[in-house]
């Protein structure tokens, strides 16, 4: 293997060097409990507050708002359940989407056993959320509204604002999963109107094991973990002191760098696009051209499905993901590619490739090339491929 | 996750094509659930199955047991290939993931599909085959919990 090209950037980023140096420090020297009274005790505490002071500005938020978890799956979990806990006496009624992400769907069908309504609502062929659909499902006993910012398969960015102003206009609280947005996109509390918004630290070079639930002040919200006095009682349990100043120094630098980072990468990612349409024959582009994230981009390829392409890319040292089925262990292709209206053969076949701080022409030139070969070698492998010819002969 | 028999015949796929005029051709599966195999058999006078070939639609473990079904049936009888069972194939392989086993049953019925086809060309019976399902997975689904 000559070359390795890491472009699954959503599923996980590699911990920046300047994050790692910064967390250090607080395994070896610095390793005191921040609810201790003695100095190394005081130092997590200030460190914590410093980064929690970070994280907070980069939201337009106020520090208390900003509630340390695990990651972003219990930050999702903490703000469905939670919610419902609180607010289960006005009513028991939650809107969201058909893509988000399994940590808000599996949430959600668990709250469904427990006697909550969840209606989820459909997206255009962009994966776009339909807002007139989601103006008609409120009703006076809806409680919470959770749209995801942006989507993790196809990158469509959604219209946050309108949904926020929606609830805001209603009373409904709003959530949003920000897991892929958050460092990628500016985003502002107040001005989008949310209400929580779940986040975590490895999709944005930072450590795994470490996201955030910022929650509005006002916002009635059960205790997710019980115990200690820690994050102001609501998610108790020793803080993960090196993961959380490592999540700071993320923060900085994923907004710090923001501007000129997501236009060097939309500027590939548009290269890569173009070149992967233009060569590839019966080749189409997942989400929305225009309102994706800057590092996100998804095909299809007709007549070939996903996981041999994995395999084979592998081999190249290409790292990528797919839609197919064989890639989720189940027998369903991705549920995002099927709520955008893709027939199952062609979620089958369908490549995400996220592109990093550190991805070069040079990468996507090698990936371009190396699609282009694998796409074809599997293709004369496919009977439906075969079909398709004969029946263009037939013609 | 695979071994290294079944990386092997996933890279180096043995028997790859079609066959022109097959005496019998047999396509099992459906893109829906993400697999799709096609075998060629071409059986001489003796019934013995000269030539065999495959295209398959799906992930690596479909690829790798279409492969090593076609190897196994070669240059066989029409009824030593229907000893070929899905748990032969796999062992060949040196076993699959249980999530991939559903690809082993296809690459039998696949054979079974092909042979089935070539039976009703020559209006002949072929003893102990029975008409293959278009679609295994339709009762397969459950097994795919564990």
């Amino acid at each position: 293997m000559d070359r390795f090209v890491y472009l699954d950037n959503a599923a996980t980023t590699k911990t920046s060097p300047t994050v790692l140096e910064a967390m250090l420090p607080y395994f070896s020297e610095l390793y005191g409990n921040a609810s201790s009274i003695y100095s190394i005790g005081v130092e997590s505490k200030e460190a914590i507050t410093q980064s929690r002071e970070m994280i907070a500005s980069t939201l337009g938020a106020k520090p208390e708002e900003i509630y340390f978890t695990a990651g972003g799956t219990e930050a999702d979990n903490w703000a469905l359940k939670a919610t419902a806990e609180a607010y289960g006496g006005k009513g028991k009624h939650i809107i969201t989407s058909k893509i988000e992400h399994h940590a808000i769907l599996h949430t959600c069908a668990n709250l469904e056993k427990c006697g909550y309504e969840v209606t989820y609502i459909d997206v255009d062929e962009n994966g776009v959320i339909k807002l007139e659909e989601l103006k008609k499902a409120i009703r006076p006993d809806t409680i919470l509204i959770s749209v995801m910012f942006a989507n993790n398969e196809i990158g469509t960015i959604q219209p946050i604002r309108a949904i926020g102003e929606l609830a805001a206009q209603h009373g409904i609280l709003f959530h949003t999963d920000a897991v892929q947005a958050y460092g990628q996109l500016p985003i502002n509390v107040d001005e989008l109107h949310i209400d929580m918004l779940s986040s975590s630290a490895h999709k944005v070079n930072g450590p795994k094991g470490i996201g955030f639930l910022y929650i509005r002040k006002g916002v009635k919200i059960r205790s997710f973990i019980h115990g200690g006095a820690q994050e102001r009682k609501r998610r108790a349990g020793t803080e993960n002191v090196p993961a959380i100043v490592g999540y700071g120094q993320a923060a900085k630098e994923a907004f710090s760098s923001m501007q000129e980072r997501t236009a060097g990468e939309r500027e590939l990612r548009d290269y890569l696009i173009d070149r992967m349409e233009k060569e590839i024959p019966f080749t189409r582009l997942n989400g929305d051209r225009k309102n994706r994230l800057p590092n996100n981009a998804n095909f299809s390829f007709q007549f070939i499905e996903g996981e041999s392409l994995l395999i084979m890319l592998d081999m190249e040292g290409i790292c990528a993901s797919s839609g197919s089925a064989c890639t989720s262990g189940s027998l369903d292709p991705s549920h995002v590619l099927l709520a955008i209206g893709l027939p199952h053969e062609i979620a089958h076949g369908s490549l995400r490739l996220t592109l990093g701080a550190d991805t070069t022409k040079e990468d996507i030139d090698y990936v371009v090339e190396k699609t282009k070969g694998i796409v074809e070698r599997l293709r004369s492998m496919s009977p439906l491929y075969e079909d398709f010819l004969k029946k263009c002969q037939k013609r | 996750m695979y071994s290294e028999k079944v990386m092997d015949h996933f890279q180096n796929p043995r028997n790859v094509g079609e066959i022109e005029n097959a005496s019998g051709v047999g396509t099992v599966g459906n893109a829906k659930c993400g697999d799709i195999m096609r075998i060629y058999l071409d059986i001489d006078e003796n019934d013995i199955i000269r030539d065999c070939k495959f295209k398959t639609f799906g992930c690596g473990a479909a690829v790798a047991t279409s492969s090593m079904a076609t190897e196994l049936v070669k240059g066989k009888s029409i009824q030593e290939a229907l000893q070929v069972t899905n748990k032969a194939v796999m062992e060949a392989l040196d076993g699959l993931p249980p999530v991939k086993v559903h690809c082993s049953l296809l690459a039998e019925e696949a054979i079974h599909a092909a042979l089935w086809d070539y039976a009703e060309k020559h209006g002949i019976k072929i003893e102990g085959l029975e008409k293959p399902k278009s679609d295994i997975h339709e009762d397969e689904e459950e097994e795919e919990e564990y």
